[in-house]
């Protein structure tokens, strides 16, 4: 790892307003950390043309001294993103040749604000996964490893290679989605910070669809001050997504370093799990102590339906998956297989474009949405969400300002661990993440400590909507008392 | 609830994914799996509660039913598998 690529997102950004490097030595120094770790599978389309051409131009403005918020810092965006003229895949097989002719709200203003892409991260096959195993490219590799051992594992998902690239120092920041846990159970895994922006807070146009209800993009990055700066350019309102609420977009790092005394913090007692390893509430009484000692006030709070979450969303999200997958139809765009007929070209099409995790996710939701099951499936799971979110509200209602859990239930497991035989073991790692996309709320992973292996364990806060403010100032606390956790590079 | 081979073939085709014999058996416990799981949903008391419709509480945004864009066939065509002048192909669709 070279000086320029251990810079922190804000470091970087200060350097090269004193013009101590330039933009094209920062996106080079990056570009060769990519070439060399190219064992991790982290990203699946390295753009170094397009770096140099947008460094170059991020110099020049800022010669002329009219350097956006993000001028010359390379970023690494998830492959769900549409970026135009850059080949996007979310992937998937049935997309392995779709080009945009369009960027996201999102990238578009990234680059508005004067960031440049270093390519596109892996991720599960449309973003279904908590493994990056679905990937059509492949797996990603984690930088991290048990102490001593050479086992691969996973960096987590299904934006692991956007965690991946972050931790290994392969860009300074970079783009994820999180519709169950997308973004903070891998950044969890990796040491890194990922929040998960209230529902509204980040436009979805131009990011692939995996369910409309609960998607939502944020940032991963290597401190919280990072995630907050980064947030800022991400967010916003958009007319192109009638879900983005018109709000205006605070200045999140100013929210970095402010005090926490006085804040309520809840501690979910439903988050207590049976069999959960000692390590995961040895690290979350640490996160209580942290805090406490900032002046925060810990109160236990209840969230009763918390065990229904997980089921409820895997009625949710793959009816929405069904719906939205079905434009994946051979004829507008992406792969196409032949058929005598239409039908059987789009049964063909979809069969061979599509991997088994997706297929699978594809026929339950058709399955819960079709007639005579809708309503015990579906309507019972959207009421369902309902006591979800109340359960929150009545928590906040009472004064509470931030709820503190485990981020995931395990450290980082081995790649083809999990799920083999049975998909619901692989879905129970989103088990303390999914509950906040299910009632719309903001969600922060901060890393808190390495367990006994030596690897990294998150904690999560969960904020009032709109209140990712709260948020950032509470990481912060955390991020202070833990400290920041790099691993060594052995790739 | 569980699924049979026939329901598991049914949904497939809703669906238009085709599914070979050999996997009706492996997808079935898959299916049988998942619905399994979300069976806990049904110890939960939901008499009264409104099922969510919108994720955070806002008012529908409106605008005027005016053209925003267009004049850009060329785009809309581009990553098409089979295009002639600006039609998407497919096969024959009415005999």
């Amino acid at each position: 790892m070279s000086e320029l690529t251990s810079l922190t997102l804000a470091d970087a950004r200060d350097g090269l307003r004193q013009k101590d490097f330039s933009a094209v030595e920062l996106a080079d120094a990056h570009l060769l950390a990519m070439e060399k770790a190219r064992a991790l599978n982290a990203y699946v389309l390295e753009t170094p043309e397009r770096a140099l051409a947008m460094a170059k131009a991020a110099d020049a403005r800022i010669a002329l001294g009219k350097a956006g918020p993000l001028e010359g810092i390379p970023l690494a965006v998830k492959d769900l993103f549409c970026t135009e003229a850059v080949r996007t895949t979310a992937c998937s097989h049935i997309l392995d040749n779709f080009v945009p002719t369009y960027d996201s709200t999102v990238t578009s203003q990234l680059w508005r604000d004067g960031a440049v892409l270093l390519g596109k991260t892996n991720n599960d096959e449309f973003a279904m996964g908590s493994s990056n195993e679905t990937s059509y490219f492949g797996p990603v590799t984690s930088p991290w490893r048990r102490k001593g051992a050479n086992t691969r594992l996973t960096p987590g998902g299904s934006s692991g290679g956007s965690a991946a690239a972050v931790a290994a120092h392969l860009c300074l920041g970079a783009t994820g989605t999180d519709t169950g846990g997308s973004i903070r159970q891998p950044a969890a895994f990796t040491g890194t910070v990922g929040i998960k922006p209230t529902y509204g807070r980040v436009s979805r146009w131009g990011i692939v669809a995996f369910a409309s209800s609960l998607d939502q993009a944020g940032p991963f990055t290597r401190t919280v001050r990072d995630a907050a700066i980064l947030l800022r350019s991400m967010a916003g309102h958009d007319d192109k997504d009638t879900t983005c609420a018109d709000l205006p977009v605070p200045d999140y790092e100013a929210a970095v370093g402010r005090s926490v005394k006085g804040l309520r913090i809840g501690v979910p007692k439903e988050y207590r799990l049976d069999g959960m390893p000692a390590e995961i509430e040895k690290i979350w009484e640490q996160g209580r102590a942290w805090l406490k000692a900032a002046g925060a006030e810990l109160v236990e709070v209840s969230l009763p339906h918390t065990k229904y979450a997980l089921p409820a969303y895997y009625i949710v999200a793959p009816a929405e998956a069904s719906s939205n997958l079905a434009r994946y139809d051979g004829v507008r765009y992406g792969l196409r297989e032949t058929g005598s007929d239409i039908r059987e070209m789009y049964e063909k099409t979809r069969a061979a474009g599509f991997g088994a995790e997706v297929r699978r996710r594809i026929m339950i939701g058709t399955y819960v949405l079709s007639a005579g099951y809708y309503d015990a499936y579906y309507l019972r799971a959207q009421k369902v969400r309902t006591l979800i979110k109340r359960d929150f509200e009545q928590v906040f209602d009472a004064g509470v300002h931030a709820i503190l859990t485990p981020a995931t239930p395990s450290a980082a497991f081995g790649l083809g661990e999990k799920g083999g035989a049975d998909p619901v073991e692989m879905y129970l790692n989103d088990i303390f993440t999914v509950t906040v996309n299910m009632a719309g709320l903001p969600g922060i992973a901060v890393p808190a400590g390495l367990d006994g292996q030596g690897l990294p364990l998150g904690l999560q806060l969960i904020g009032r909507p709109f209140d990712e403010e709260t948020l950032f100032a509470t990481a912060e606390v955390i991020e202070q008392s833990a400290g920041r956790f790099t691993p060594k590079p052995w790739w | 609830m569980s699924v049979d081979a026939v329901t598991v073939r049914r949904i497939a085709h809703l669906a238009r994914i085709a599914v070979a014999e050999d996997e009706i058996d492996h997808l079935q416990g898959e299916l049988n799996a998942m619905l399994a799981f979300v069976a806990q949903l049904e110890e939960v008391n939901v008499a009264g509660v409104e099922p969510m419709t919108s994720v955070t509480p806002m008012a529908m945004k409106k605008r005027h039913d005016v053209v925003t864009a267009g004049g850009i066939a060329d785009d809309i065509v581009r990553n098409a598998p089979a295009t002639d002048d600006h039609f998407f192909l497919v096969p024959k669709v009415v005999e």
